[in-house]
């Protein structure tokens, strides 16, 4: 099992009603329909993507959140909201949390960490904007428009007064290393950020 | 002529009758006591009798929905694009049910059936049935067949209509619907374009009040006039424009009033073959059922307590340039499910044809549809 998964599918409730945007191919939500008898629904623009969770049984809607917004879905109506490697591709990643604190009780986003010491030192040595495994796209054709650092993360959450219940940094396998917690802005690939509206 | 059959079609059928003795009364409080459903079926039933799947017809729709009646067929049903082996209901999996509505003109009791008590056809008599009434026979006819759930009901426009109303009215006699190219109800300009066919009907002086049966005649041009306001709606611009585009028939104006234009030419040819084969107060009948349908109204106009009621999953496809039922149509249906937490998937197919889209196949509406009903089948062991 990856291990952001699992490390997701602890921080959900039982029976919860779950909204996931860029929900891809399903797969999470399949995993946490089978583990935890969640319902609700992913929303995907990437037609193979949305076909393959209507093959999986994951509910599906087609919508941009660009575009459309979320402003379709009510308050409070989730218990919570998941992003899984979206921020960074969407518009406005700061008016796109600011939904998720609206429609759900907590929102769990993970996102690749552009202070990772491979990308600091790519950019160094060869003075150009860092490709790596995480991020293989080059500057001009990547929808990746959005990076940020877990620092600049932890700065709007602060600024927006989110709460961060639990930080979990983990490499681009999504393993879970001790030396990527001793020091995550440096050594973290990817983080799993568990947030709550601060009141 | 096919001198044989495609392999993937379900091959040559035949309707039969289903005549039914219980009386079914109506939402306008007539009670119909004797009625006929023409059904066709496609597939097999399995033992445990959960593999079926009920096709919902549109407008002119009827119950031949795949395969061929003959040899001399020239065209097969209107949805054997989806009908069929390997097909989006696939009919190694499903046992298929397909019938022609109440009040429809292709066998089924309707205005143009003897009306058993005055030995003369029903004409205007026949009462006006809704989306509700054709959901209740439809239930009658499971009952009928042993189907106690259907593993799917499925209906395009109309036939969309019927799928919801089944979620709502026997949410226990469903397990998936599937809503293509509809709308939990009408617009005005909706009603309007109905309006005006009803109109072109009720005026032609052949129509005499809808006894046009007794005086050996048919409105034909008003009935043609309907289709082709009709037609217009269910194409876009740009697909008209495609095939049609400004051609004309001959090469110059003639500087007079006749079919000049192919498209004039086309949606009179449509009109008038249309006005020989279907039943002028059968289409005053459908489109007063679309005017009519709106789940909602018994829910003080909310759709969401509405859609609280269903308990079956739904799969709800829009059209991306379909203007009658719009994609912003299906997404206020969508919006409500999500809010009364039914299970609810949506894809908007991109398509150019208009309203008709849900008729035609493409290759992205055909892996939605298959790998959800795939799913289905997948599910109730078809």
């Amino acid at each position: 099992m990856r291990a952001d998964l699992e490390i997701i599918q602890q921080w959900i409730g039982p029976g919860s009603h779950v909204l996931d945007l860029g929900c891809g191919d399903g797969t999470l939500l399949q995993y946490l329909q089978q583990e935890r008898q969640t319902t609700g629904f992913g929303l995907e623009i990437n037609p193979d993507h949305i076909t393959e969770c209507l093959a999986r049984g994951v509910p599906v809607i087609e919508q941009n959140l660009d575009t459309q917004g979320l402003a379709n879905f009510d308050d409070d109506s989730f218990d919570t909201v998941l992003m899984t490697q979206a921020l960074q591709a969407v518009r406005r990643p700061d008016v796109v949390l600011d939904e998720m604190m609206r429609l759900g009780r907590e929102g769990i986003v993970t996102f690749p960490n552009f202070a990772h010491w491979r990308l600091r030192w790519y950019l160094m040595r060869r003075g150009r904007m860092p490709e790596s495994e995480t991020l293989p796209h080059h500057w001009y054709d990547t929808p990746n428009i959005h990076l940020c650092t877990f620092k600049d993360f932890e700065a709007l959450c602060h600024q927006k007064n989110f709460r961060i219940r639990n930080r979990t940094v983990v490499d681009g396998e999504h393993q879970d290393r001790w030396l990527s917690r001793l020091w995550p802005n440096f050594l973290g690939q990817i983080a799993i950020y568990r947030i709550t509206r601060g009141d | 002529m096919p001198d044989s059959l495609p392999s993937d079609s379900v091959g040559l059928v035949t309707p039969q009758t289903l005549h039914f003795d219980e009386p079914l009364t109506l939402a306008c409080g007539q009670t119909l006591k004797q009625w006929d459903l023409v059904v066709e079926t496609y597939g097999t039933l399995n033992d445990k009798r959960t593999n079926a799947v009920l096709i919902c017809h549109a407008l002119s729709g009827h119950h031949h929905a795949a395969g061929y009646h003959s040899m001399d067929d020239r065209k097969p049903g209107w949805w054997d694009t989806c009908i069929g082996p390997g097909k989006p209901i696939d009919t190694n999996h499903f046992f298929v049910v397909s019938i022609n509505n109440l009040g429809g003109c292709h066998g089924s009791t309707g205005p143009s059936t003897l009306n058993p008590d005055t030995g003369e056809p029903y004409g205007p008599d026949f009462p006006v049935v809704t989306v509700q009434d054709w959901v209740d026979s439809q239930v009658v006819l499971a009952d009928r067949l042993g189907i106690e759930c259907w593993a799917a009901v499925v209906g395009g426009s109309l036939g969309g209509m019927q799928a919801l109303q089944w979620s709502i009215s026997y949410p226990d006699r469903l397990h998936h619907a599937v809503v293509i190219a509809s709308t939990p109800r009408l617009t005005a300009q909706n009603i309007a374009f109905n309006e005006v066919a009803r109109r072109a009907i009720t005026s032609d002086t052949d129509f005499h009040g809808g006894r046009y049966y007794e005086h050996d005649t048919l409105p034909r041009n008003g009935l043609m006039l309907a289709r082709m306001v009709g037609h217009i709606t269910y194409l876009s611009d740009a697909s008209m424009g495609e095939k049609f585009g400004r051609e004309l028939r001959d090469q110059a104006y003639k500087f007079g009033y006749d079919a000049e234009f192919q498209v004039e030419s086309y949606l009179r040819y449509q009109g008038e073959r249309f006005s020989e084969s279907f039943d002028a107060n059968t289409y005053l009948l459908m489109t007063r059922a679309l005017d009519y349908f709106d789940p909602a109204y018994e829910t003080d106009n909310d759709l969401v307590k509405a859609m609280a009621k269903a308990r079956c999953e739904f799969l709800v496809l829009s059209f991306s340039s379909d203007w009658r039922f719009t994609p912003a149509r299906s997404e206020e249906l969508v919006n409500a499910m999500i809010a009364a937490r039914c299970k609810v998937s949506y894809a908007e197919i991109e398509a150019p044809w208009g309203h008709d889209a849900f008729l035609i196949p493409t290759p992205r509406y055909n892996a939605v549809f298959t790998a959800y009903m795939k799913r289905v089948a997948r599910e109730v062991g078809a």
